[in-house]
């Protein structure tokens, strides 16, 4: 009986390591078209694609580009923020913001962990910010030179990120959109406390709703700028789109964002620096003007009014800090030595 | 016949990328990686949350309160260094998880029982 039973096991067995086998031998004749096509209808069965799947090296160099870049993003933006920690009105609002940029610097780290699961190292990524290879959103390449510039900060900015992180929680890449899940919980909270900042200033004394208004003024058109080149102009929309790693155009994002703002503004009893803005009963939008490229590109090209100061504070930040990692590395090193002689 | 081939060792990092050479003085290399899982209240699994570098374990555990539980996610932290996490291979599903797929008595929902029968 018992000798039955082995002898059953074996040939179950004998079958599956057959199958096994004849897995691995199709899947080496497999062409790349025919693996870009199981992949191709994986993202459109929404299945999500996890780091050991196989992925075209397209998609792979277009996620590494896209994560660090919002990565780097994270980490550059608590620099305009961190301006304002020591300056904060009141110790509520420090505390407030400096829970905020800490927050920041964990947004960094979920999506510095989503890159690594693609194949590039951390050093490699942070080395791509620090010689300008990478990039990061032009909007911290703008000064906050007043308090009212953190509400502004808080309401427009993180308010226009919101929406393209609300969309991205839905992105083909796993790792990618659960890390989005997860920063977009913790992100409501930095664009209500911005709105609070304004709300409170517009209801203040002349002075403090003229800065409200400047802050505004200043913010609106470099947060339009957020959501990218127009459609037609956009490089990598539409094969972004086949992937399912963006699933709203950048001009239908913000379209959205217009529309949900100007409203917002009305609570705020403040306008917004376009003339052209004008509810629009047949489309059911606001129309709205146009952006100056010429600013957009020169900002992106690095001729922004911060691009050296931050990328400098960053390198400053990174070349000073080695000491520190040394340091632990050091440390975990004396510690693990002493529990092996302990162990001996 | 160029099909790229990304050899996995352990967890979600690819070979030799994840700092899973451990800690060394050299400011080159990053510090170790390691998996997170958190305990979100008394009586739950604890689940992967994501991953961190740090020198230690101490002070990945410290990381990790700091990073993923800054608004009272967790009760308890469990950090693994990402390279002693041995995974299955995906290209090999089918033929991995095939000796489940022709049991479908394995179901409750196999078995064909009068309406009559309750509680069961």
């Amino acid at each position: 009986m018992k000798i039955q039973q082995n002898y059953k096991l074996t040939t179950v067995s004998a079958t599956a390591n057959n199958n096994y086998l004849w897995d691995k031998l199709k899947k080496r004749a497999m062409s790349v078209q025919e693996l870009e096509k199981i992949f191709q209808h994986k993202v459109d069965q929404e299945i999500k694609i996890e780091p050991k799947d196989w992925m075209p090296d397209a998609y792979r160099k277009t996620l590494v580009r896209q994560i660090s870049q919002h990565a780097h993003s994270e980490i550059v933006g608590m620099l305009p923020e961190g301006n304002w920690i020591s300056r904060a009105p009141s110790l509520k609002r420090k505390a407030i913001l400096l829970a905020k940029v800490q927050d920041e610097a964990g947004h960094g780290l979920y999506l510095y962990s989503a890159v690594e699961t693609l194949g590039t190292t951390r050093n490699q990524t942070i080395e791509d910010l620090h010689s300008g290879k990478a990039k990061y959103s032009s909007i911290f390449n703008y000064p906050t030179l007043t308090w009212a510039d953190i509400g502004a900060i808080g309401w427009l900015v993180d308010g226009a990120a919101i929406l393209n992180q609300v969309m991205l929680c839905r992105a083909s890449y796993g790792p990618y959109a659960r890390a989005m899940v997860r920063i977009c919980k913790e992100e409501s909270f930095h664009q209500r406390q911005g709105f609070e900042i304004l709300l409170v200033l517009s209801k203040g004394s002349p002075e403090q709703r003229a800065m409200c208004q400047d802050a505004i003024n200043r913010w609106w058109w470099p947060s339009l700028m957020m959501f990218g080149p127009k459609d037609g102009e956009s490089t990598h929309s539409d094969q972004s789109m086949t992937w399912k790693i963006k699933r709203k155009s950048n001009d239908e994002l913000r379209q959205q964002f217009v529309d949900m703002i100007v409203e917002q503004a009305k609570i705020l009893n403040v306008t917004l620096p376009d003339p052209a803005l004008k509810w629009n009963a047949e489309r059911g939008h606001y129309d709205f003007g146009e952006i100056d490229w010429v600013e957009f590109w020169n900002v992106v090209k690095g001729n922004g009014p911060c691009n050296k100061q931050r990328l400098e504070a960053r390198r400053k930040a990174w070349t000073e800090g080695a000491w520190v990692r040394d340091a632990a590395a050091a440390h975990a090193e004396k510690r693990k030595a002493r529990q092996q002689d302990k162990a001996a | 016949m160029n099909i790229r081939i990304t050899r996995y060792y352990y967890g979600d990092i690819p070979e030799e990328k994840g700092g899973g050479a451990g800690a060394s003085a050299d400011t080159a290399a990053d510090w170790p990686l390691w998996e997170v899982f958190i305990r979100s209240k008394q009586g739950l699994d604890h689940k992967h949350v994501g991953s961190l570098q740090a020198a230690d374990a101490k002070m990945a555990i410290e990381n990790a309160r700091d990073v993923y539980t800054r608004r009272s996610e967790g009760i308890s932290i469990w950090v693994v260094e990402s390279k002693y996490i041995h995974a299955s291979n995906p290209d090999d599903a089918g033929a991995f998880y095939e000796p489940a797929n022709d049991k479908v008595y394995r179901h409750p929902t196999f078995y064909d029982l009068p309406d009559e029968l309750k509680h069961m």
